[in-house]
């Protein structure tokens, strides 16, 4: 049996969802959209049903992204997902008000269990319900009691789902009601169900009911000052796990890779497709499995958060800040997580509902400097800024740094202001919304949606990425025939035979770099780039690091054949420094090198991100808008920076 | 007296910890959605902190917390108690 799980946001819901399914859980999108559609196995005495956790909603009136998608599939039998039975959650210490969903579902016919989640808060406010009275009113529907918190009710809910049918039934309300369209009708017909369901008299209010303890720790927690202190404070801890303790299990995961992709190409007999494994495709598998930490530490953090109750505070304390600019008060923590990586920051944009907001967020979030950007910055910045003091203290490079990160904030918001004139909405974003109680986190719920963005991230938007770095490395790896030739007239060169056998080394790469297809678009391309002061080895080093903006450091070390050790670095700047144009000027004078500065600052020079962008709207269309705008962006900056300074 | 019942409030403009009772709601795009979260005609309500800025402002109805826009809760016309 198809059945479905709805209910308001707020009711622990999820928690229910998690429960009955345990580990058996499949996370996609609902057809055409990015809804997340959780799908599980359930098992009861009379077979295997499987149950699928739409989004929380109140009513069947649509509105957001979310809404639309439960009316849809409510009010359509011919849907993939529409159900034959429904599970409704219902927060048992806010009853009346969770009752209009639920007599709504009602209404529309479906066999439906309807689960009093809670149990234990609803005494706890000192709240009576009457439930033969309920049972009365709904008399086709199954009543159970539970506590999903600490997974009181499983067995209860199992056996009442062998019980569902359709039943005797006579409309609580009306049967008609989701054909109205206008504003009023729908108003007027809520406000009628409402009325009915207070009407009842269901709960009693035991005149002992505590105070609601939220309250006191909302006056500290969204305080003016207090408020974004304490937010800060959380902010910090988050961003030195990220940054930090991150890098731990990265280079864990890169070191075995390497370890693989060197151990295959010792044991695997010469040949393409042994190349293609151990170059192509371990690294490319590598290159996904290293963002893992970064998504698991953010979602950890954001689902922990989130379950407390803090999350929305967080919201309620934003949302006037980032109002001016066609934001949302959730756009925050998309936002600064991509202060890390726009990665993770892009894949909890999922949790603004309206969509118009969300994809303005989606689009804006890459601009923040990124922790990819960090070598790129400290390598240029070490070349063309000199080491002074500004009054004695402040050094000019940690100002310079500075800047980089703001200037890409600044570009955010602008864009975001931007896109807010030009994006289309059919409905105004709203912002009213619920303040749930403060709760413990519960740590299995954490785990779980650490574990299902860990998941989607690898399959789905996994395999866009070990494509493009395939074909990334075969463009890189390989060249026309005259480079044979060009290597041949190396080897026979003098110099190159009086070195030692690790110059010569970095002489092939060099050279094989530079004669690849990549190295040959690079020379092509030459023109294009020189008038923001770039030669066709920095060309080379733009292409290579689409991949992760961190390889231009990589691929500079190998075209100017500095190698691979571990003072590449400080060889690499000596050698740059040294560089000289055909007319004798230093390569790498301040106007390129700020050029550059500024055009890592501002160009997509990321495929995950594409990769994920791509997954999060359903289309390449906004992708690939994205990719033109901010190299559109970083081009014309680049070049007005250059020609400024030079 | 007739002046009296023209000196409606809406809910952006009640002081913290005021308890009014909600009027009217304007017929408009959000009037559905505050409806479902429980604001009707009759239904007792009152602010109990803002956000820095003074916007949005949060709400008690019901035993529940509501975070509502200035521009949202101008939607809500309320009267005393």
């Amino acid at each position: 049996m198809k059945i479905a799980l709805f209910g308001n946001p707020n009711t622990g819901k999820s928690t229910i969802f998690n429960m009955l399914t345990g580990l058996r859980q499949q996370v996609g999108n609902f057809p055409g959209v990015t809804v997340d559609k959780k799908k599980g196995r359930i098992e009861t005495a009379q077979g295997q049903h499987q149950l699928t956790d739409f989004p929380g909603t109140y009513s069947i009136f649509a509105r957001s992204l979310d809404e639309q998608v439960v009316k849809e599939v409510l009010t359509n039998p011919q849907h993939p997902d529409y159900p034959e039975a429904i599970i409704y959650v219902a927060d048992a210490a806010n009853l009346e008000r969770n009752l209009l969903f639920f007599s709504q579902l009602y209404d529309l016919g479906f066999p439906i269990l309807l689960v009093l989640n809670m149990w234990d808060r609803a005494g706890q406010k000192g709240l009576k319900i009457q439930l033969e009275e309920l049972q009365k009113n709904f008399p086709a529907a199954t009543v159970v009691t539970a506590n999903a918190r600490i997974a009181l009710g499983k067995e209860r809910i199992l056996k009442a789902i062998d019980q569902l049918s359709v039943g005797q039934r006579t409309a609580f309300h009306d049967t008609v009601f989701h054909a109205l369209q206008t504003d009023a009708e729908q108003t007027q017909n809520s406000d009628e169900r409402l009325q009915k369901i207070r009407g009842l008299k269901l709960v009693s209010d035991a005149k002992n009911a505590v105070v609601n303890p939220s309250t006191h720790l909302d006056r500290i927690l969204t305080h003016r000052i207090f408020g974004y202190l304490i937010f800060s404070a959380i902010l910090l801890i988050i961003f030195q796990f990220i940054f930090s303790f991150a890098s731990i299990p990265m280079d864990f995961i890169d070191g075995q890779f390497v370890r693989l992709s060197s151990w295959s190409a010792a044991h695997l007999p010469d040949g393409v497709l042994s190349k293609l494994l151990t170059q192509g495709l371990i690294p490319g598998i590598a290159g996904v499995l290293v963002f893992v930490p970064q998504i698991a530490i953010l979602f950890f953090f954001i689902a922990l958060l989130e379950e407390s109750g803090y999350l929305s505070r967080v919201v309620f304390i934003m949302d006037r800040l980032m109002r001016p600019f066609g934001l949302n008060g959730k756009s925050v923590v998309p936002l600064l997580s991509s202060v890390a990586c726009a990665i993770p920051g892009i894949m909890s944009a999922r949790t603004i509902s309206d969509w118009k907001e969300r994809l303005i967020t989606i689009l804006v979030a890459p601009f923040m400097s990124c922790s990819a950007r960090i070598p790129v910055y400290t390598l240029l910045i070490s070349l063309v800024i000199p080491k002074i003091y500004i009054g004695g203290f402040l050094s000019l490079q940690g100002l310079v740094l500075f800047g980089l990160y703001a200037l890409g904030i600044l570009f955010a918001l602008g864009t975001a202001l931007l896109l807010k004139l030009l994006v289309k909405s059919r409905t105004p974003g709203f912002h009213l919304m619920e303040l749930p109680d403060y709760k413990t986190p519960r740590l299995s719920n954490v785990g779980f949606t650490v574990f299902e963005k860990v998941k989607v991230f690898i399959f789905d938007a996994g395999k866009i990425i070990v494509a493009i770095s395939i074909i990334l490395w075969a463009l890189a790896s390989y060249g026309p025939s005259s480079r044979d030739q060009a290597l041949r007239e190396l080897h026979q060169a003098q110099s190159y035979q009086q070195a030692n056998e690790g110059e010569q080394q970095e002489r092939d790469n060099a050279l094989l770099l530079s004669q690849s297809y990549i190295g040959h678009f690079g020379k092509w391309m030459e023109p294009a780039i020189a008038p923001l002061g770039y030669d066709w080895k920095i060309g080379i080093a733009l292409l290579s690091s689409f991949a992760a903006r961190e390889v231009f450091v990589g691929s500079l070390a190998t075209i100017y054949a500095v190698g691979d050790d571990t003072d590449t670095q400080k060889r690499l700047i000596q050698k740059l420094k040294e560089e000289k144009t055909d007319n004798g000027q230093a390569t790498y004078s301040l106007a390129t090198g700020a050029s550059l500065l500024v055009f890592y600052v501002f160009a997509m020079q990321c495929m995950a991100t594409l990769a994920v962008v791509k997954r999060e709207t359903n289309t390449w269309k906004w992708p690939l808008l994205q990719l033109i705008f901010m190299g559109v962006v970083a081009y014309l900056s680049a070049f007005l920076v250059y020609q400024l300074l030079v | 007296m007739g002046l009296l019942l023209h000196m409606s409030q809406t809910l952006d403009s009640i002081s913290l910890n005021e308890l009014v009772e909600i009027a009217a709601i304007a017929n408009n795009a959000i009037a559905p959605k505050l409806t479902e979260m429980g604001l009707t005609k009759g239904q007792k309500i009152k602010a109990i902190f803002k956000a820095p800025f003074g916007d949005p402002i949060a709400y008690e109805i019901n035993g529940n917390i509501i975070s509502m826009r200035k521009v949202e809760a101008m939607q809500v016309e309320v009267q005393m108690a």
